[in-house]
């Protein structure tokens, strides 16, 4: 009698999650399902779209693509991405890695002023200090790509601050002390020793950092010029020529996703962890 | 101690300079400018509040205020039912959760301005050709009147930004204590009491991070309002981001842009202040 009933609650569970299941792998589709859209109708021709945008190209014609990746001219704009998201991160690296452990080691009121104020400039929206900061570069001729490196250490700095300044708490001061009387001076002790302990939130500051860069549209389209566009940039102005040869726009979509489709999954366990910190800490 | 203090300043010096110049400097010019007729290279004359009486007369601003408004109303609670709701399902037993997580997930790394792009496509033509296909008119010509352009960047929002909020629900719902639900079981709760009394209390600091990501991502959303409707049509759907942007930069008026801009930073520190204030408290009291 037991065992009926035992034998009987499993399956209904079991169903249960069957149900719950199909329901799940449903919305997953529905998820996809732009993405889908978007690579099947890129390799059509546009009498193709207009019959039937659903099913499966009746050929898979490269034409698109071959146009798509001229117009954008996808090397140039793909390498002045690369260029500036990297040199960029670096940055934000080095110099808030610095700065969170100067502030951690060195225990003053100046110093909780200092994170507080790195803190509070978060909740700033960047379109309260945009004009005033453009026209500043502008009039200091730094509206080019050193400029823009420089702003986003302005921008990305806080939050990655806040993440050191956190993990420093964790590394014991011990370490620190033993060094100095082995003769290290406090660079020997930050880049020897400290650093490479920093290495985890490295890789959370470095994920976090080169999403938002790489994707960044409204700063680099105000600073940069055409000849160093980016991916974002050099995409609206392709599509804007493009506007309902959805052929030749999905296309460059399609080319200009590929990056970041490819970066997430080599990374994905990493990506996934680092944005979870990023964001509950 | 003297060299001590020297090497405290070499630490901090490059990333002081960079948010002086880039942040704090440009905060405080530009309230200073909004009192005078700058053009953004220099200016002649303190006009005092002419700016902001001009604002209050401006219909395109107001009218970007309330749809501002009303989008990170709705944003900000679909969002965290939906990212809430997907936590809990790919955290169950089902064995398609791992591959779930990556798709849901997926849209958030891919910038706003191409998803914009991707969704123009998808309101316009799927959308249209699902419409002939069943006959449903509710289909037809989205993205081309105020209310399907408001829906489809709620939409766009919500598919881009879903994933990001239910990542951070699982690092919450994966916090809580087996032996809690366990226990539970035991005493015979439903589901629904299991949900209320120990998952949802559980939680809240969950809903602090998101309510707040998800209110102040929706307050300055600007590139999937450009790429997406573009403002359009007739700016019935330009939200305040572009507001901002359009008259500084397009229409060139620099210092009645920057007044805007002033406005915009006042409501967004309201807003976010006030809303991580009460939710602090009512995780206190839970």
């Amino acid at each position: 009698m037991d065992k009926g009933k035992a034998q009987s609650y499993r399956a209904r569970e079991n169903r249960k999650y069957l149900i719950l299941e199909i329901l799940g792998i449903l919305l997953g589709l529905v998820w996809i399902s732009p993405f889908y859209l978007m690579l099947v109708n890129s390799f059509k021709v546009p009498r193709e779209i207009f019959a039937n945008v659903l099913n499966f190209p009746s050929a898979f014609n490269f034409d698109n693509y071959v146009v798509a990746f001229d117009d954008l001219n996808f090397i140039r704009s793909f390498f002045n991405s690369l260029l500036i998201t990297l040199v960029s991160v670096g940055v934000i690296i080095l110099f808030s890695s610095m700065a969170g452990y100067a502030l951690a080691r060195n225990k003053s009121r100046l110093s909780s002023f200092i994170l507080l104020t790195f803190v509070a400039a978060m909740l700033i929206p960047f379109q309260s200090v945009m004009i005033p900061l453009t026209a500043n570069f502008g009039r200091a001729g730094m509206l080019n790509r050193a400029g823009l490196i420089f702003m986003y250490l302005g921008f990305g700095g806080s939050l990655a601050i806040f993440l050191y300044h956190g993990a420093m708490t964790r590394i014991s001061t011990s370490l620190d002390e033993a060094a100095i009387i082995d003769g290290a001076n406090k660079f020997q002790i930050f880049f020897r020793i400290v650093f490479p302990l920093l290495s985890p939130i490295s890789v959370t500051v470095a994920i976090l950092n080169v999403i938002w860069i790489w994707n960044d549209y409204l700063l680099p389209s105000l600073v940069l010029s055409r000849r160093n566009e980016t991916i974002p940039i050099r995409m609206f102005y392709f599509f804007g020529q493009y506007t309902r040869q959805w052929h030749l726009a999905l296309a460059g979509l399609t080319i200009a996703i590929l990056p970041v489709i490819i970066f997430y999954f080599s990374a994905q366990k990493t990506i996934v962890e680092g944005v979870t910190e990023g964001a509950v800490k | 101690m003297k060299n001590k203090e020297l090497s405290f300043w070499l630490f901090i010096t490059p990333v002081i300079l960079s948010l002086s110049l880039v942040v704090i400097l440009p905060v405080f010019m530009g309230f200073f400018y909004s009192f005078t007729d700058w053009n953004g290279l220099g200016f002649n004359n303190f006009i005092g509040l002419t700016h902001y009486r001009r604002l209050l007369e401006d219909s395109q601003f107001r009218q970007s205020l309330w749809f501002t408004f009303r989008f990170a109303f709705v944003s900000v609670i679909v969002l965290n039912v939906m990212g809430l709701s997907l936590a809990v399902l790919v955290t169950s037993k089902l064995k398609s959760r791992n591959l779930l997580r990556t798709v849901f997930f997926m849209p958030n790394l891919i910038g706003g301005l191409i998803l914009g792009f991707i969704w123009q496509f998808i309101f316009i033509r799927v959308f249209a050709a699902l419409g002939n296909f069943t006959g449903i008119d509710g289909l037809m010509g989205w993205l081309s009147t105020p209310t399907t352009g408001f829906w489809g960047l709620v939409i766009l929002m919500v598919w881009q930004q879903a994933g990001y909020i239910m990542i951070i629900y699982i690092a919450y719902l994966q916090g809580i204590p087996k032996e809690l639900i366990e226990s539970a079981n035991i005493d015979g709760a439903t589901p629904f009491q299991k949900f209320r009394f120990i998952i949802f209390p559980l939680i809240a600091p969950g809903f602090t991070v998101s309510m707040f990501l998800t209110l102040s991502s929706s307050f300055k959303i600007y590139d999937q309002n450009l790429s997406l409707t573009g403002g359009g049509p007739f700016n019935s759907t330009q939200m305040v981001a572009m507001n901002i942007v359009d008259t500084a930069f397009s229409s060139n008026q620099m210092a009645y842009g920057q007044s805007k801009a002033v406005v915009f930073f006042f409501i967004v520190a309201l807003f976010s202040l006030t809303q991580v204030y009460y939710n602090k408290k009512r995780e206190v009291d839970l």
